[in-house]
């Protein structure tokens, strides 16, 4: 789908000059926006190696580990087929943890564990399971507390303050965590009932 | 309103000095170990180059040919009605598909309008509040050989919706449309 995506908008932008007569714009174009995305990797560069660095700390310290413990209780209310102790739970948490302080290289191998583990629960069926549908609604709608990237950009193009998105980005996020949640668990349920009748 | 400006610029400083003198407590070798988790910074930042050039090249040709504006024109007078400015569909659009390509439209989007316009704000917030639904539905599903994905894509991508709405109604809210 990217695939398509992308070439559509370089095709449809050239085609489009060729009427509008703008190619001059778009020669100038390729080469300023390979330049920018450069620019903007390398700032990249001072926001990511600050904030891995640190939370290698957390990391290392246990102070995420004792954090998904805090949360635990409410993964079990949202996860209720899984059993309390069994190890999917434990990689659900630290996933959860590594996505909501923006380790997402660490999130992606947590996440792949925690579903191993549930298809294991789910008797190694090609299905996805219920458990499986809830974490991976979780996932996709991500618990963000700090954005990293998106800070960088800001302060890449100079914003007077860079931070002040951080709290309506958790706020939206939560927001959307929690409808989903309440939708994934609404169909669930009314499946069931068609199902029982 | 200013109590959110407060907690924003709070947050990450409280976080970092949090992290610091737990780790000291337990004692953890800080400084080493945060220069350890630091070189993993470097790399991913420089993995992430040929993806943005890529975007970004595509994104400036259609801006630059006119077909942007023109597209974009096109869907003003209907989400004018609902307070959404036109500039952010190209974001809405490609955030549940690519990360990366959503990147380069966020950072198009405040190089454009600005960081501390209504527009940066929202491609700000909207970048940051949901996540790459069918990334992570073919990586984790794909990873452990789930075949029937149940109503995952369905719920993931309502869930990319209402947490788009919620970004234009809290920016919105908090910033003003300014």
């Amino acid at each position: 789908m990217i695939n398509i995506i992308w070439v559509a908008m370089s095709v449809i932008g050239i085609v489009f000059a060729m009427f509008n007569g703008t190619m001059e714009e778009v020669n100038k174009a390729v080469f300023q926006g390979a330049q920018e995305a450069v620019t903007l990797c390398i700032g990249f560069i001072s926001v990511l190696v600050f904030w891995l660095g640190l939370m290698r700390i957390a990391q290392t310290s246990g102070l995420l580990d004792k954090l998904a413990y805090l949360f635990k209780p409410l993964v079990k209310k949202i996860f209720p087929d899984i059993p309390s102790d069994h190890p999917a739970l434990g990689y659900i948490l630290s996933n959860m943890m590594a996505n909501m302080f923006g380790l997402g290289n660490a999130a992606t191998p947590l996440g792949i564990k925690a579903m191993e583990q549930l298809k294991m629960l789910n008797g190694g069926k090609n299905e996805a399971s219920r458990s499986m549908v809830t974490f991976l609604v979780i996932n996709t709608s991500s618990i963000t507390i700090i954005p990293t990237t998106v800070l960088a950009i800001r302060m890449n193009y100079d914003s007077v303050s860079p931070a002040e998105i951080v709290l309506p980005t958790i706020i939206a996020s939560l927001f959307a965590t929690i409808c989903a949640i309440l939708i994934d668990r609404y169909i669930y349920n009314r499946k069931n009932r068609n199902r029982v009748r | 309103m200013q109590i959110i400006s407060t907690v924003s610029l709070w947050l990450i400083p409280i976080i970092i000095a949090i992290i610091l003198i737990h780790g000291t407590w337990k004692k953890v070798p800080t400084y080493e170990t945060f220069v350890e988790g630091g070189k993993e910074g470097i790399k991913i930042a420089i993995s992430i180059i040929p993806f943005l050039v890529g975007m970004l090249v595509a994104i400036s040709i259609f801006r630059a040919s006119g077909a942007l504006e023109f597209f974009v024109g096109l869907l003003r007078p209907v989400l004018e009605l609902f307070g959404i400015p036109a500039e952010i569909v190209p974001l809405a659009i490609l955030r549940p598909i690519s990360g990366n390509a959503a990147l380069g439209v966020t950072s198009d989007l405040i190089a454009t309008y600005g960081p501390d316009s209504f527009i940066g704000r929202l491609a700000s917030v909207m970048q940051g509040s949901t996540d790459t639904t069918f990334y992570i539905l073919t990586v984790y599903f794909g990873a452990v050989g789930i075949k029937k994905m149940g109503d995952a894509l369905k719920i993931g991508l309502i869930a990319d919706f209402i947490g788009i709405t919620a970004s234009i109604i809290i920016v919105t809210l908090i910033f003003g449309t300014t």
